[in-house]
């Protein structure tokens, strides 16, 4: 008989249903990631007892580990279903939704919060227009290199749910904002509202509500150095907040 | 009076419309099936084309037009294509204004490398992840029109069609939200589609999950011409895989990769031997064909697979982590190999659409109102699309489609606040009854797996090498499948968080737009670009220099053709085992 990966899925049809666990068990074939595991079942939505039941929600969309659509919880750590291998997973396999944000159905979740946080921080820069005005600033290599560092967050939500302090209680906005504000900062036209960015930082949910536990630089798949921009900032924020008050 | 236009996806064409159409005042609904910043365009890789000549190597927008007019088998109407090329370099220059993350030389200028088809170095690129950083700068600068109040997002919306007046004008669309299945409609006096590919098609591809092309074959079912659908890219470089076929981008030929397999116990470098004008670096279409050659009918392929070598190990490990990291992490983090030691196994795979929804120099499909831009339409490649061509495209479409949709809408005697609300509320309805009756599907076959079918004997039979016996087979599976779509069954599931159900609904207008693809390349004797048929080796100029246009009919597809505006360049003998000739700009 051929092999078969047990997986065991936490379920839940909306935001007020109880959830419970459903197992499955998918044939395997080498090189079986989560995602293409996912697809088997819903080609054929049959639970482990034999019984017919409504093929699992998820989210997905480039499998290659750049959009960020496909994270939940596997195996009790926040990542992409696309990149988890199961041959690198302990078995029987356990999908879960991110508990950081509302739920939908399943395994999906709803981030927007997220996008809403990179508006509050005004992650972008202010140009004048889109017509021809010729190149931008000069930039080095070295200033480049840090820059593509943080700008390859794609907004999964790994860090927000590795982060304590992101919860139901808090308005916390979490590191991935605030790396972008870093991002954004430290470019030579950015870096002309870095003010206002700072400003959004010193409100409410802003920077002084991380407690400083470390764990979102660990669980960014992306490995962006967050802690190192929380760190910059806390200092930043504070600088100008001292500057607001004796400054002028 | 107010103007609305509305924007459908938020990939670089969707965004770069919007942004377009906000900064000059205007108001925008911008729809997409995922927030924007997960669309497919943050998967490309290798970079983006412009002739900003950083090199000193006597680049020109002459060169990179005639390079893509080449490289594209003359089908593509020239006057267009010399513009979106124009203003490449300003393109570039607005994203780097936008703080895009441009590799850059040591004196700080925006760096460049090569990708197949061109003969200078042209490609701008940010690491490996030039898309996502491109889409990231422009969701951004939307997001700062939506703060100003000029943009309202909704995402995870799904478009289903649109609304057209008695005279057949598009006056908005009807949507799903994505969460509840509910239907909404949203009247407009401009619609732009900016819906990407639809790599889905062939059932696994290098393309996002979501591209499933359903929203423009859609509208070519309700009545929009669909242009050279045949013509499908397949690329040269991908990892195979059951859910994805993962694509290893064409910068690595362009930072010195080369491909191989072993003949006699020795490796054979078969590009650099057969094209040694071009070696590793010929365009998609040919390379493609060389390693089926070498695979199918040489059998020489990795272990007797359909695999080749595509080998990066004698390159710097510093400069492959400066250029190519993002590529290289997808093949250590899906193969478990590091390509900076052992040679990736790579083959071809369905990539990129070349053909899509007609439109007019302004944008305009057939439909007065309805404009597009992006993947989803077919005006900038011709018969084959060059590396780093597609995001400027992309961009560039959008930047023309938005002033237009504006210009067409100011000019619109009556706006859509001034038709009957009738008119929209019968859309709706329409709408309403379609997910009605699919969730009253209660039949044995599964969606997916009637979905995989279709991809399979699309995938064998409508890619790489094409027959006439085959492509008949495949139009009349086709058929079948369509037969077997009424007898699907879509389970009991609520609305809530279905997939299920949507799901369902896309497969109809794809396995429309199949018979589209198919029928097109049938009908097509000769063998152009992307498009080949061993029966008709040859270009046929004197037949085939022609937009193949496709209009629904409830029979099937009928075809049209129109002729190719060849403004500039006067079509010549395409081969990349010498140096191209030179033209010269008519002046
Ligand atoms: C792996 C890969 C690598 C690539 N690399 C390169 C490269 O290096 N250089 C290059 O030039 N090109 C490259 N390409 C091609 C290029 O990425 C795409 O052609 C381009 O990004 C398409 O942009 P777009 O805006 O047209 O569509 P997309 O980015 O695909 O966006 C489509 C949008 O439409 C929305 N949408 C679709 N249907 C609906 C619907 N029914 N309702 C609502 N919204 C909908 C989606 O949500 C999405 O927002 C690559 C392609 C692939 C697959």
């Amino acid at each position: 008989m051929s092999k078969k990966i047990t997986f065991i899925i936490k379920r839940c049809d909306n935001p007020q249903a109880v959830a419970y666990w459903e197992e499955f068990k998918v044939p395997y074939f080498p090189k079986m990631n989560v995602v293409a595991a996912l697809m088997e079942i819903q080609k054929n939505p049959v639970n482990a007892k034999g019984e017919a039941t409504t093929p699992v929600a998820w989210e997905c969309n480039c499998l290659e580990e750049v959009c960020g659509a496909c994270t939940m919880i596997i195996n009790g750590t926040a990542r992409q279903a696309c990149s988890a291998l199961v041959d690198n997973l302990a078995q029987p396999i356990r999908l879960a939704p991110l508990t950081k944000f509302p739920l939908v159905r399943d395994l999906v979740v709803d981030r927007q919060v997220m996008f809403s946080n990179l508006r509050k921080v005004k992650a972008w820069i202010d140009i004048d227009g889109t017509y021809d005005m010729g190149p931008g600033p000069k930039i080095s290599q070295n200033v480049q290199e840090a820059a593509y560092e943080l700008s390859k967050c794609m907004t999964c939500g790994c860090c927000m749910e590795a982060c304590p302090n992101v919860n139901s209680k808090s308005k916390f906005i979490g590191p991935a904002a605030i790396a972008q504000v870093d991002l954004v900062n430290s470019h030579p036209t950015g870096a002309f509202r870095k003010e206002a960015r700072l400003e959004a930082l010193m409100g409410e949910g802003g920077i002084a509500d991380c407690g400083n536990a470390q764990n979102c630089a660990k669980a960014c798949p992306k490995e962006i150095p967050l802690t190192r921009s929380i760190a910059k900032l806390n200092r930043e924020t504070s600088a100008y907040a001292l500057k607001k008050l004796f400054g002028k | 009076m107010t103007t609305k236009v509305i924007v459908v996806g938020g990939g670089l064409a969707g965004l770069m419309s919007a942004i377009k159409i906000a900064e000059s005042g205007h108001k925008v609904d911008l729809f997409s099936l995922v927030p924007c910043k997960r669309s497919h365009s943050v998967c490309a890789q290798g970079g983006i084309n412009a002739a900003v000549n950083t090199k000193g190597e006597g680049d020109s927008t002459w060169e990179h037009f005639d390079d893509t007019i080449y490289g594209g088998d003359f089908l593509a109407n020239q006057p267009p294509v010399k513009n979106m090329i124009e203003a490449a370099p300003s393109i570039i220059y607005l994203m780097d204004r936008m703080g895009v993350t441009f590799n850059r030389t040591t004196e700080g200028f925006i760096d460049v490398r090569r990708l197949g088809g061109a003969k200078y170095s042209r490609t701008v690129f940010a690491g490996a992840t030039t898309g996502q950083q491109l889409i990231y700068a422009l969701d951004e600068q939307v997001r700062r029109y939506e703060d100003a109040g000029l943009v309202r997002r909704y995402e995870e919306w799904e478009f289903l069609s649109i609304v057209q007046d008695d005279e057949g004008r598009c006056r908005g669309i009807v949507v799903q939200d994505l969460k509840n299945l509910e239907v909404q409609v949203f009247p407009a006096d401009a619609v732009i589609m900016a819906t990407g590919g639809l790599g889905m098609i062939f059932g696994r591809s290098t393309n996002s999950t979501i591209n499933t092309g359903s929203a423009a074959a859609g509208l070519y079912q309700q009545g929009a011409i669909y242009a050279n659908g045949e013509f499908i890219q397949v690329h040269p470089s991908a990892i195979p895989g059951r859910d994805k076929l993962r694509l290893m981008s064409e910068s690595i030929r362009g930072e010195g990769g080369r491909v191989w397999v072993y003949k006699d116990g020795k490796p054979w470098y078969f590009l650099e031997e057969w094209y040694p004008a071009y070696g590793n670096m010929v365009p998609r279409d040919i390379a493609t064909r060389a390693i089926f050659k070498v695979c199918v009918d040489m059998k020489l392929g990795v272990d007797g697979e359909n695999k080749v070598y595509l080998d990066i190990s004698h390159l710097d490990p510093k400069e492959i982590n400066r250029k190519l990291a993002g590529v290289v992490d997808i093949y250590e983090k899906f193969v478990g190999d590091d390509p900076r030691k052992v040679p990736m196994q790579t083959f071809p795979a369905v990539h990129y659409s070349m053909g899509g929804l007609w439109v007019d120099y302004d944008q305009m499909t057939n439909i007065p109102g309805l404009f597009a831009a992006g993947e989803c339409e077919y005006q900038y490649h011709g018969a084959n699309r060059l590396g780093g061509n597609s995001l400027v495209a992309a961009i560039y479409a959008g930047m023309v489609a938005g002033p237009k949709a504006i210009a067409y809408a100011e000019g619109l005697s009556k706006r859509s606040e001034d038709l009957p609300p009738s008119l929209f509320e019968a859309a709706k309805t329409r709408e309403e009854k379609q997910n009605a009756a699919i969730f009253k599907m209660e039949g044995k076959e599964n969606p997916y797996k009637l979905h995989q079918e279709l991809g399979e004997w699309m995938l064998e039979n409508v890619t790489v090498v094409r027959y006439n016996d085959r492509l008949k087979a495949t139009d009349e599976k086709i058929q079948e499948l369509i037969e077997r779509y009424h007898n699907i069954g879509v389970g009991n599931g609520a609305p809530w968080g279905n997939q299920i159900v949507p799901f369902t609904r896309r497969l109809w207008p794809m396995l429309h737009l199949a018979r589209v693809i198919t029928l097109g390349a049938l009908h097509r004797n000769e063998s152009r670009g992307a498009h080949y048929k061993p029966d008709f080796p040859e270009r046929d100029d004197e037949n085939w220099l022609k937009t193949t246009k496709a209009g629904f009919t409830p029979d099937g597809p009928s075809f049209s053709y129109e002729p190719v505006d060849t403004a500039y360049i006067k079509p010549r003998q395409r081969r990349y085992d010498v140096a191209k000739e030179v033209t010269m700009a008519n002046v």
